[in-house]
């Protein structure tokens, strides 16, 4: 369906208009996470917001669904701001989030019996979003007795049969296995196409690239720390969308450059970044395990990449979710083994050494560029050197890292630092007193 | 949409009446029959029920069990609007939490003793009639069953997943579908357990609650609990022997009748597949869901549900989300100095009521008394650990001798401690025992189950894997224990000794001081002085014995067990 074209021209369903979103730490700080969002959603058109986990994505999607309150700028659903749950706007989950307790058909009926509408109707209804959506015969069986696609077309037809004008998608796929995935989106593609839907415009929120191309009329790139949207790509392929064809690979790779690029300015004070990013001790680690790292690098080294890889080919070929290389790719750059610029990955002098040593020798080179270019590795050396008992509480460190960022974050950013230590044997950690010191066991 | 595509569940019409119907029919209105005769002894004066003695007589239990089994099922409601009302205030207002969660702390360690002070009110509310003493066993009765069910509810009120609230809210559901739709099924399992573990609670007090004496006022109310205390009066084991059997009759029904078939309900209402011991079939549920008649009224019941569903659900507060929060948490700090300022005055009020005739002197005392029941406690659980951790493995790593196991334990947790007063009494007067050692096994007789029913859940949930790997590697003996089995059921063996524990502090006051005919045995200990002063209508040293009982309860939750609970929760954690 390509109705974006006309679709410019009809008044908006959704205006999202400077929506800024932020959280107060224990100490105070405001930790921005949605930073003057703007966004329209017009009848007929399926828009895609693409970002990293953790971009607030979501948290923009709940705001849009009225089940978070924005600290700034508006939402606007047919010309009235949303002040809470809107008729009119459902969702589906990325966990499914049906009610165990519930049978299929029961589940379905939820939102109409919300509504009050009278037993015989709401049967009607549900039974024939039940037959649209393909669970035909499933009407009295328990979420539990179901697959995780069955379970998601529960999820999709309880959304469908209050008919909604605007259906928001939180990762709908993304729990499924790829091939479930792939039959139950080109099956929602369809309906949407033939207009069987009872729905006039579709949010799709994903961090799957292929995905967003395959489905939406546009993608709105999110942008992490805080989430922004940056840029704006236009899918205008005809339905259906094949992945060979070119210019879907022209339309992936555009979206990886737009992904992988540096921020163009820094508006926020603080610890700049430079040419590589991490430099501050209040830099959030996502926590990637050793084992991904190497992997990785030894994936870039090897034959056909030479050194050199173009990230989407990496993703196809690893089987890598965004979510998982992205990360990877970014812990490479802060330890200086790998430079990630315009949807490439490239080794370093260091990376390519680290792919053609021994486990001891890349451990002691991995050490090496920890201490130099992760603060937080170092300056946890640096506490535990100077300690006459060698060894400091977690708990030092966490209050440290919580000036900087969220309490989530740092937890994670303790538990990457820890994992990355240990592996480079540069500090242990003892998870029962909590606390990390010079010694390894013996 | 074609209606033959129905499921056949909902279409499904039946004109003849099958097995099950008549089942239920006969079921249905023998309970009712037998309702309205238990009810009919509410009416009563009260110097017509004192004009007529208990009877000995074992035809009699007939009609005491239909008595004592009404007061615990209206206990039990009561018992679950307290729950459903006390725990969603407490979930839902961060204001009302701050002093409900500490409140049903200490709630909880007072001993059932201690309320049965309250007997004066309900005297008073209805002079003359028995209605008022009837509505005192129930309210003890209660306060054996409501605070750890209300705990069960707050927890899983608090731990509802965040994506099922939201559905909640995106579909708008109002607070009533809200809570029949999520909170409720949510809380079910768990609150199912709980209201096992009360009910056989309300029995191991059955005494207490029926044959109240405070003071000079003394209401013996016709049921089980007075037919033992009055068989333990005229030394009488054939009628120790017939309320035994009389009261297993019961357990054995309710299990049957109310607890299986809501515990294996409440199977489909767990989020994820556990490996549990709860039953998923029995004929009980089999026959509510086959039979017309349990079928109309589920439907009257969802029917009343529903039209409750249809208010609408309140706007949410954009405002109050916006309106700074800096009057919000003026009126925060307005509140907690209202209650800092009650509870001092409360302090003052019993300090002041309580020194009026206590000296301080005996305060020390007391809290020596206090130290004395926690070593009994504390020996005796450990002494239970070491018996039941190594059989709790073993049956549980058997699932047919726990299925086995599992309905014996509940039914021997049901067990009132005072049935074993005639063996323990004479035997301590024959053999000269010091009744300071050998009344204290009484304290642990019903509690001490509850590590074993957790060490068997413990002992099934490990991964066939981790016990194929310690196979494999040729893990055994000792090294099994210590490497394999006690760390897997920690988590578990904890839970339980919590209860235990707690159970034991308020199973002191019945165990510390024992009866045979005109023998009684005196403990030193806590127990046997709130006891003391109970029967005797001391309510300052009532007063004192329990707060003291309270302040170590909850001290030694906060400062042992729950610490060690948080250690077992991280450490034994997989994932």
């Amino acid at each position: 369906m390509n109705a974006t074209a006309a679709a410019m021209n009809l008044t908006p369903l959704l205006d999202v208009e400077g929506v800024c979103k932020s959280f107060r730490k224990p100490d105070g700080d405001e930790l921005v996470v949605l930073d003057n969002v703007n966004l329209t959603l017009r009848p007929g058109e399926i828009v895609g917001l693409l970002g990293r986990s953790g971009s607030g994505k979501s948290t923009l999607l709940r705001v849009i669904a009225g089940l978070d309150q924005p600290s700034g700028g508006v939402v606007g659903y047919l010309g009235h701001p949303v002040g809470g749950p809107a008729a009119g706007i459902a969702m589906v989950f990325q966990s499914f989030a049906l009610f165990p307790w519930l049978t299929v058909l029961e589940n379905v009926q939820l939102g109409l019996e919300a509504l009050g509408v009278p037993v015989p109707e709401m049967r009607k209804r549900s039974l024939q979003a039940i037959d649209l959506i393909g669970l035909d015969g499933f009407e009295s069986a328990y979420p539990r007795e179901l697959s995780g696609g069955m379970r998601q077309r529960v999820g999709f037809a309880r959304a469908l049969v209050v008919h909604p004008n605007i259906l928001l998608m939180d990762e709908p796929f993304s729990a499924l296995d790829v091939l479930t995935a792939e039959t139950l989106r080109s099956d929602f593609l369809n309906l949407w196409g033939e207009g069987q839907l009872p729905i006039k415009a579709v949010l799709l929120v994903t961090h799957n690239i292929e995905e967003a191309v395959q489905t939406c009329d546009r993608m709105l790139i999110f942008s992490t720390n805080p989430g922004r949207v940056v840029s704006e790509i236009p899918v205008d392929l005809p339905h259906p969308r094949h992945a060979q064809d070119p210019r879907f690979r022209a339309l992936i790779d555009r979206v990886y450059v737009e992904m992988t690029a540096r921020p163009r300015s820094e508006s926020r004070a603080g610890p700049k970044s430079e040419r590589f990013p991490g430099t501050g001790i209040g830099t959030v680690l996502t926590h990637v395990s050793s084992n991904v790292l190497t992997g990785l690098i030894e994936t870039v080294d090897g034959p056909p990449y030479k050194g050199k890889a173009d990230l989407p080919a990496i993703a196809e070929e690893q089987h890598l979710e965004v979510d998982d290389l992205f990360p990877a790719a970014e812990a490479l750059q802060m330890l200086r083994f790998a430079e990630v610029e315009g949807g490439d990955i490239k080794l370093t002098e260091a990376g390519a050494q680290f792919a053609q040593s021994e486990t001891d020798e890349r451990k002691k080179l991995f050490a090496r560029h920890l201490i130099t270019y992760v603060p937080l590795a170092a300056h946890i050396r640096r506490v535990l050197d100077e300690r006459a008992s060698h060894s400091a509480p977690k708990s030092r460190f966490f209050d440290e890292l919580e000036d900087y960022m969220a309490e989530e974050g740092a937890e994670q950013t303790l538990r990457t630092i820890i994992s990355w230590g240990r592996y480079a044997e540069t500090f242990a950690y003892d998870d029962n007193r909590q606390a990390f010191s010079l010694e390894n066991p013996t | 949409m074609r209606l033959d595509r129905l499921p056949i569940s909902v279409l499904r019409t039946r004109y003849v009446p099958g097995g099950w119907d008549v089942l239920a029919f006969v079921l249905v209105f023998a309970f009712f029959i037998y309702a309205a005769q238990a009810a009919h002894g509410l009416v009563g004066s009260l110097a017509h029920l004192q004009a007529t003695p208990i009877s000995l007589k074992p035809s009699a239990l007939i009609g005491y069990s239909a008595r004592t089994a009404l007061r615990m099922l209206i206990a039990m409601v009561a018992s679950l609007i307290f729950t459903f009302s006390y725990a969603t205030l407490a979930a839902k207002s961060h204001r009302a939490e701050v002093i409900l969660v500490p409140l049903l702390d200490f709630l909880q360690s007072v001993p059932i003793l201690s309320f049965s002070l309250t007997i004066l009110f309900f005297l008073q509310l209805t002079p003359g009639r028995i209605a008022g003493a009837e509505m005192a066993a129930i309210f003890l009765i209660f306060t054996s069953q409501a605070w750890n069910m209300a705990f069960s509810f707050y927890h899983s009120l608090r731990s509802i997943p965040d994506e099922l609230v939201e559905v909640a809210h995106n579909f708008q559901l109002g607070p009533w579908m809200r809570f029949w739709r999520l909170e409720v099924p949510f809380g079910m399992p768990a609150l199912i357990w709980n209201m096992m573990m009360s009910m056989s609670g309300g029995w191991f007090f059955v005494t207490v609650s029926e044959a109240i004496s405070v003071g000079n006022t003394t209401v013996t109310l016709p049921g089980v609990g007075s037919y033992i205390a009055l068989a333990i009066e005229r030394k009488d084991l054939g009628a120790i022997g017939w309320a035994i059997a009389a009261m297993v009759v019961v357990i054995v029904l309710f299990d049957q009748l109310l607890f299986r078939p809501l515990a294996a309900s409440a199977d489909w209402f767990r989020l994820e597949q556990e490996v549990g011991l709860t039953p998923s079939h029995c004929w009980a549920l089999t026959m509510m869901r086959r039979s017309r008649l349990f079928g109309l009224m589920g439907y009257g019941f969802a029917a009343m549900l529903r039209a409750g569903m249809k208010a609408p659900a309140p706007r949410p507060r954009r405002a109050a989300a916006a309106a700074g929060s800096w009057r919000s948490r003026l009126i925060d700090y307005a509140w907690y100095a209202l209650l800092i300022l009650i509870g001092l005055l409360a302090l003052w009020k019993t300090a002041y009521f309580v020194l009026d005739e206590v000296r301080p002197a005996e305060i020390g005392r007391v809290l020596l008394l206090g130290l004395i029941t926690l070593t009994r406690v504390a020996v005796l659980i450990a002494l239970a650990s070491l018996i039941w951790v190594p059989i709790g493995v073993w049956v549980g790593l058997r699932p047919r001798a726990a299925s086995f196991v599992q309905p014996i334990a509940q039914l021997l947790a049901a067990f009132p401690a005072n049935l074993l007063f005639p063996i323990v009494v004479s035997e301590i007067v024959i053999h000269k025992l010091t009744p300071d050692i050998w009344l204290s096994p009484l304290m642990i007789l019903g509690t001490q189950w509850y590590i074993l029913f957790n060490v068997i859940v413990g002992a099934s949930a490990i991964a066939p894997d981790l016990r194929y790997a310690g196979e494999n590697l040729g893990v055994h003996g000792w090294l099994w224990w210590r490497r394999v089995a006690l760390p897997a059921v920690f988590p578990f063996y904890v839970t339980g000794a919590i209860t235990a524990s707690g159970g034991s502090w308020n199973a002191s006051i019945v165990a510390e001081v024992a009866a045979w005919g005109s023998q009684t045995l005196t403990a030193h200990g806590l127990g046997a002085y709130i006891s003391t002063a109970t029967s005797a209508g001391d309510f300052r040293r009532t007063v004192l014995g329990t707060v003291v009982l309270s302040l170590f309860v909850v001290t030694l939750n906060r400062v042992f067990w729950r610490p060690l609970y948080a250690r077992a929760e991280r450490k034994f954690r997989i994932s």
